[in-house]
C-alpha cells in the first residue's frame, strides 16, 4: 500500500465514524420507526482517491426490524442474474443473520454518496463488492456483540454471532438480534481494518443452495418489472425513429394519429443525433398501450436519410471474403509469426470464421415510465422515472447533463429487468419517455413494441475472421495468426472489435500476431452477454480443434500443452488467466463428460475452453448428426469462479449461459440492407424452445480465491464446443454461425 | 364496447374496444400485470391465459371473443397464501432468472398438468414449445413440472380421511 493510499484510508476512517450519526438519521427517515444499525463503511480506496469527502459516505446498510426481520438493502440492479440474492447473503453470512429472516429490498433511492456503486455489468459486480458486503456484515456483527456484551455482562470474546442471535459460548445464554438492535446501533462503528471475516468452512449461507428472494412475487405475476408500472394519471406511449438509424423527422400525418381512437396527442420530436440519447421520432400517448401502437400503424413520416445508416450485410461479407491473412492495424505481434509461416516443414491452415449480427431480445421489451413535471417559473423542475436500468447513477449524469435536473430533482426508480445482457445500459428510451411526458404533461409509460426492441438494438455485432496458424513436425502449436474483420460506425472501430490480449491463447502463445481491419458499419453495436469472447471464443477455440486434427493430435492434450507451464499471467490479477485454473476445469471437464469414449457412428464430443470476466470455464458438448439434422444431448461444464455464493444462482446462470450460447449458435442472425434492419420479430429470429435444450451437468472448482460473476463465462466456450463436436460426429466443419445457415436443422 | 366475462372466478365488465386483445385489457385496464407482452404475434407465450382451463396466447385474443367465458390469469391460478403446486415447486426449485416468461410458462404448465397428471419429457415439450425463455432456464422448466406431477401424484395417494397425519 503506498503512503498516499493509506492517509487516504485513515482519513476516510475518520470521516466514516464521523458520518456515521448523520448516515444514521438519514436511514431512520427513509426507513421510518424500524430498529437500525448503520453500518458507516469507509469506502472503495478507488472512489476514495478520487473524492475524499464523498466516499466517507455510508455504501450500504442493514436494518434490524422489531419483529426480527432483517432488512439487508441491494444496491446493484436484478436482471436476472441473481445479484439481489448473493449479494445479501454475503452479508448475512458475516453477520451471523438466520436467512430465513431476511428481507431483501432494492435501495430506494440512486444515490451513491449513500449505497455505492448501484450499478451491474461484466459479471464483475459480485467481485467488486465482495469485500464491502463482507465489511458491512461483519461491522454490523461487531455491534450486535458490542450490544450483548453489555447486556449480558460478558466478555464480548465468549460471544458468536449465529442464527440472528448472540451466543455465550460457554453456556445457553443468548439474546436475539432484535433484542439487542437498539442498544447495537449506539456502538462505534468498527474501524475497517480491525474487522475479521470468516473462512470458508465457517460459513452457512455462503455456498448453499437460496432460492432468489424475488421467487414469491416472480410466480404470482407480482414482481416489479419496469414494464409493470403504474402510475396514477399516466397514459400510454410509443415512439417511432427512422428505420435506418440517423433519418432526420421531416413531416407526418399527426392529425390523422390524433383522430385514431384512444389517442390523446402526437408530436414530432427532434433529437441530438446521439443514439444513445435521442434520436428524431414520432411520439404517439394514448389511452391503452394497444391504442398507441394501433395509431402507429398509421403512422406515415417523412425521413430525411441523407445522414442515416447504409448499411449492407451482403456488402460487408464481400469484403471481408476478399480480405487477407494481416489486416490494417497490428494490435499485438509476439514471436516470428512470419518465420513459422514460411518454415516448409510446418503444416499451415487458414480458415475463414463468420459471426452475425445479434439482437439482445431481453423477454421484456424495452420500457421506461416518466413524470416531468415542469414548475411554475420560479421553481425547479422534477422528474421522477420508473427506470428498468442496469445503472441508476448513469442515468443521473445523463439527466442532469441533458436536461440540467440535479440530484435533489430527480426521482428515479430503478427497476427489476426482464433480461438485459447488456441492453439496458443506454439512455434514449428513458430520454424517449421524458420528452413523451414533457409534452402531454402527464406521467407516461412508453413501451417499445417488440418490432423496435428488436429493431432499434444497440446488436452484437457482426464480423469475420480470418485465422490461420502453423503446426510443427511434432505436432506443437508454434504460431497463430487472427485477423479481425470489425465494424466502425460512424468510421469509429467498435470497442469489442479487434484483438484482447487478455483472451486465450493471446495471453499464452509465444508466436502470435492479431490484426483488425474496420468496415464501415453505422447500425450501432453494444455489449451483448460476454461481449467480444462470445465471438472469439468460436473462432479462436473451433480453430485451435482444426489444427490439432490436422496434426493427428487430441484436442485434449494439445490444449493443456498450450497452456503449460501452470503460472498466474499476472500473478493476484483477478482479471488475468490462471493456467493451473485453466487446465483444472478443462481436465474435470473432459473426464466428467467421458472424453476418449467410444461412440456411436453420428454422435460426437467436443471440447472447448476460454477465459473471461474473472473465470475459467470448460464446456464438453455432446452432439449427434443426422442427415440435416442436429440435436445437443447434453453438455458437461466444469468452472472455476473462486468460492461459489449461492449454489443455485450459479447453476441457473451457468445453466442459462449455455441455452441461450446455444440458442443464439442455432438460429439467430440480424442483416440489414439500406440500413434497415430485415428482421422484424420472433418469426423471423428463432429462439431454442424447450424440446431442444440439453441436459447440463455443470461442475464447479471452488476455491479461496475472490469470488466473481456468472452471468456471462459460461457462453462463449458453448459455440465452439459444439462447433467441435459436429465435427467429431460428422466431419463437417462449422467456420460460421448461425447453424440454420449452414443448412441444418436443430 | 363494453365485454363481459368471468375472470378469475368473478365476473367482469369493461370497457375497451372490442379488437382490444385480451392481454392489453388485463394489462392496461385491469391492471393485472402478471401477464405479459412479449411479442404480441403469439410466438413467446409470456402472455400465456387460460381460456377455459385451455393455455392461449392472450395477445391474440381479442377481449370481444372471450364474453361470457372463463378466464383465469396468474393471479387467479394462486396467490402469496394459497400457492398452486407450480407456484410451490417454482419457488423451492428456483426456477426463475429474470422471471419474466415465468408466470406464462407457469399457466402453460398448469394447464398441461390439468389434463395429464404424469407427463413425460416429450409431453412437456410439446405443450411448452409455445413459451420461450430468453434466460435459459428450461432444464429447470422441465424438472419442476416432473416435481410437481409427483408431488400431485403422492397427494392424491393418501387417503382422504385418517389419523390427520399428513405431511
Ligand atoms: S406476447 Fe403473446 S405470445 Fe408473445
Ligand atoms: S427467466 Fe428470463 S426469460 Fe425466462
Amino acid at each position: 500500500m503506498t503512503q498516499r493510499h493509506s492517509q487516504i484510508s485513515d482519513a476516510v476512517r475518520q470521516a466514516s465514524l464521523g458520518v456515521s450519526r448523520r448516515n444514521f438519521l438519514k436511514i431512520t427517515g427513509i426507513a421510518g420507526g424500524g430498529l437500525v444499525i448503520a453500518a458507516a463503511m469507509p469506502a472503495m480506496a478507488e472512489e476514495a482517491e478520487q473524492d475524499l469527502i464523498r466516499s466517507s459516505e455510508l455504501n450500504a446498510y442493514v436494518q434490524i426490524r422489531e419483529d426480527g426481520k432483517i432488512l439487508i438493502y441491494s444496491g446493484s440492479p436484478e436482471m436476472g442474474q441473481g445479484i439481489k440474492t448473493s449479494l445479501p447473503m454475503i452479508v448475512a453470512e458475516e453477520m451471523g443473520a438466520d436467512w430465513d429472516d431476511v428481507v431483501v429490498e432494492q435501495t430506494p433511492t440512486v444515490d451513491t454518496d449513500l449505497y455505492g456503486k448501484q450499478s451491474t455489468g461484466g459479471s464483475y459486480t459480485l467481485n467488486r463488492e465482495w469485500n464491502l458486503m463482507r465489511e458491512l456484515g461483519a461491522a454490523a456483527r461487531e455491534m450486535l456483540l458490542g450490544a450483548a456484551a453489555l447486556v449480558m455482562e460478558l466478555p464480548k470474546d465468549e460471544l458468536k454471532a449465529e442464527s440472528s442471535r448472540v451466543r455465550h459460548i460457554h453456556s445457553q445464554r443468548s439474546r436475539s438480534f432484535a433484542e439487542l438492535a437498539n442498544l447495537a446501533q449506539q456502538q462505534p462503528v468498527p474501524n475497517k481494518k480491525d474487522l475479521i471475516f470468516k473462512g470458508r468452512q465457517e460459513y452457512r449461507i455462503l455456498g448453499s443452495a437460496k432460492s432468489q428472494v424475488d421467487s414469491l412475487d416472480i410466480v404470482t405475476g407480482k414482481a416489479d418489472f419496469g414494464i409493470d408500472a403504474q402510475v396514477d394519471g399516466m397514459l400510454y406511449g410509443t415512439y417511432a425513429r427512422c428505420p435506418a438509424v440517423g433519418g432526420k423527422i421531416v413531416d407526418a400525418n399527426l392529425d390523422e394519429l390524433k383522430r385514431q381512437p384512444g389517442v390523446v396527442d402526437a408530436f414530432i420530436v427532434k433529437g441530438n443525433g446521439n443514439v444513445r440519447e435521442l434520436m428524431d421520432g414520432v411520439g404517439i400517448v394514448g389511452s391503452s398501450t394497444w391504442a398507441v401502437f394501433k395509431a402507429r400503424e398509421k403512422l406515415r413520416a417523412t425521413w430525411d436519410e441523407a445522414q442515416a445508416s447504409k448499411d449492407s450485410w451482403s456488402d460487408f461479407v464481400r469484403f471481408a471474403e476478399q480480405a487477407g491473412a494481416t489486416g490494417e492495424k497490428t494490435k499485438l505481434e509476439r514471436g516470428d509469426v512470419d518465420a513459422a509461416f514460411t518454415n516448409p516443414d510446418n503444416t499451415i491452415l487458414s480458415a475463414l470464421y463468420e459471426y452475425p449480427y445479434l439482437s439482445h431480445l431481453c423477454l421484456e421489451p424495452m420500457n421506461c415510465t416518466a413524470h416531468y413535471r415542469t414548475a411554475p417559473s420560479g421553481d425547479r423542475d422534477h422528474l421522477e422515472v420508473w427506470l428498468p436500468t442496469q445503472s441508476g447513477p448513469r442515468f443521473q449524469q445523463l439527466a442532469e447533463k441533458r436536461y440540467g435536473l440535479k440530484k435533489d430533482q430527480l426521482t428515479i426508480h430503478v427497476k427489476r429487468m426482464g433480461g438485459s445482457f447488456g441492453r439496458r445500459t443506454s439512455g434514449e428510451y428513458a430520454c424517449e419517455a421524458i420528452e413523451l411526458s414533457k409534452r402531454s404533461g402527464r406521467p407516461v409509460k412508453l413501451t417499445w413494441s417488440r418490432e423496435d426492441s428488436i429493431q432499434q438494438d444497440f446488436f452484437r455485432e457482426g464480423g469475420f475472421n480470418h485465422i490461420r496458424g502453423a503446426v510443427d513436425q511434432e505436432g506443437k502449436i508454434v504460431a497463430l495468426e487472427e485477423h479481425a474483420i470489425g465494424v466502425a460506425p460512424q468510421g469509429k472501430p467498435s470497442y469489442f472489435s479487434g484483438v484482447n490480449p487478455g483472451v486465450f491463447p493471446f495471453n499464452t502463445q509465444a508466436s502470435i500476431r492479431g490484426s483488425l481491419t474496420s468496415y464501415r458499419m453505422d447500425t450501432p453495436v453494444g455489449p451483448w452477454r460476454a461481449p467480444y469472447s462470445n465471438t472469439h471464443a468460436f473462432v479462436s477455440q473451433a480453430f485451435i480443434h482444426e489444427l490439432a486434427t490436422a496434426a493427428g493430435r487430441d484436442h485434449l492434450e494439445v490444449l493443456l500443452e498450450m497452456l503449460r507451464p501452470a503460472r498466474w499471467l499476472e500473478p493476484d490479477n483477478i482479471r488475468s488467466m490462471n493456467t493451473e485454473r485453466a487446465a483444472g476445469v478443462i481436465q474435470l471437464a473432459a473426464k466428467k463428460a467421458g472424453w476418449g469414449r467410444n461412440l456411436p457412428e453420428g454422435r460426437g464430443l467436443g471440447l472447448a475452453f476460454y477465459f473471461c470476466h474473472a473465470a475459467h470455464v470448460a464446456e464438453v458438448a455432446e452432439v449427434s448428426v443426422e442427415g440435416d439434422a442436429v440435436r445437443l444431448h447434453k453438455v458437461t461444464a466444469a468452472v472455476d469462479v473462486g468460492p461459489i455464493i449461492n449454489m443455485s444462482g450459479a447453476l441457473n446462470q451457468v445453466e442459462g449461459s449455455i441455452i441461450d450460447g446455444y440458442s443464439a449458435m442455432a438460429g439467430q442472425k440480424i442483416t440489414m440492407e439500406d440500413g434497415r434492419i430485415q428482421q422484424t420479430n420472433l418469426d423471423q429470429y428463432p429462439v431454442l424452445r424447450i424440446g431442444s435444450a440439453p441436459d447440463i451437468d455443470v461442475h464447479f472448482i471452488q476455491s479461496d480465491y475472490d469470488p466473481t460473476g456468472l452471468g456471462e463465462p459460461g457462453l462463449p466456450p458453448l459455440a465452439p464446443a459444439v462447433a467441435n463436436a459436429i465435427f467429431a460426429a460428422s466431419g463437417r466443419r462449422v467456420r460460421k454461425m448461425p447453424l440454420l445457415d449452414l443448412g441444418y436443422r436443430v | 364496447m363494453a365485454s363481459s366475462f368471468v375472470l378469475n372466478g368473478k365476473k367482469i365488465s369493461l370497457d375497451v374496444p372490442d379488437d382490444m386483445p385480451l392481454l392489453w385489457a388485463l394489462r392496461d385496464a385491469l391492471e393485472l400485470t402478471g401477464t405479459k407482452y412479449g411479442c404480441g404475434i403469439g410466438q413467446c407465450g409470456a402472455c400465456t391465459v387460460h381460456l377455459n382451463g385451455n393455455a392461449v396466447r392472450s395477445c391474440l385474443l381479442p377481449v370481444s371473443s372471450v364474453a361470457g367465458q372463463d378466464v383465469t390469469t396468474i393471479e387467479g391460478l394462486g396467490d402469496a397464501e394459497n400457492l398452486h403446486v407450480l407456484q410451490q415447486i417454482w419457488i423451492d426449485q428456483d426456477v426463475a432468472q429474470c422471471g419474466y416468461c415465468q408466470t406464462g410458462q407457469i399457466m402453460s404448465a398448469a394447464a398441461l398438468l390439468s389434463t395429464n397428471a404424469a407427463p413425460t419429457d416429450a409431453d412437456i415439450d410439446t405443450a411448452m414449445a409455445g413459451n420461450y425463455c430468453r434466460c435459459g432456464t428450461y432444464v429447470r422448466i422441465r424438472q419442476a413440472i416432473h416435481a410437481a406431477a409427483e408431488q400431485t401424484a403422492s397427494h392424491h395417494e393418501m387417503p382422504e380421511t385418517g389419523t390427520g397425519e399428513l405431511a
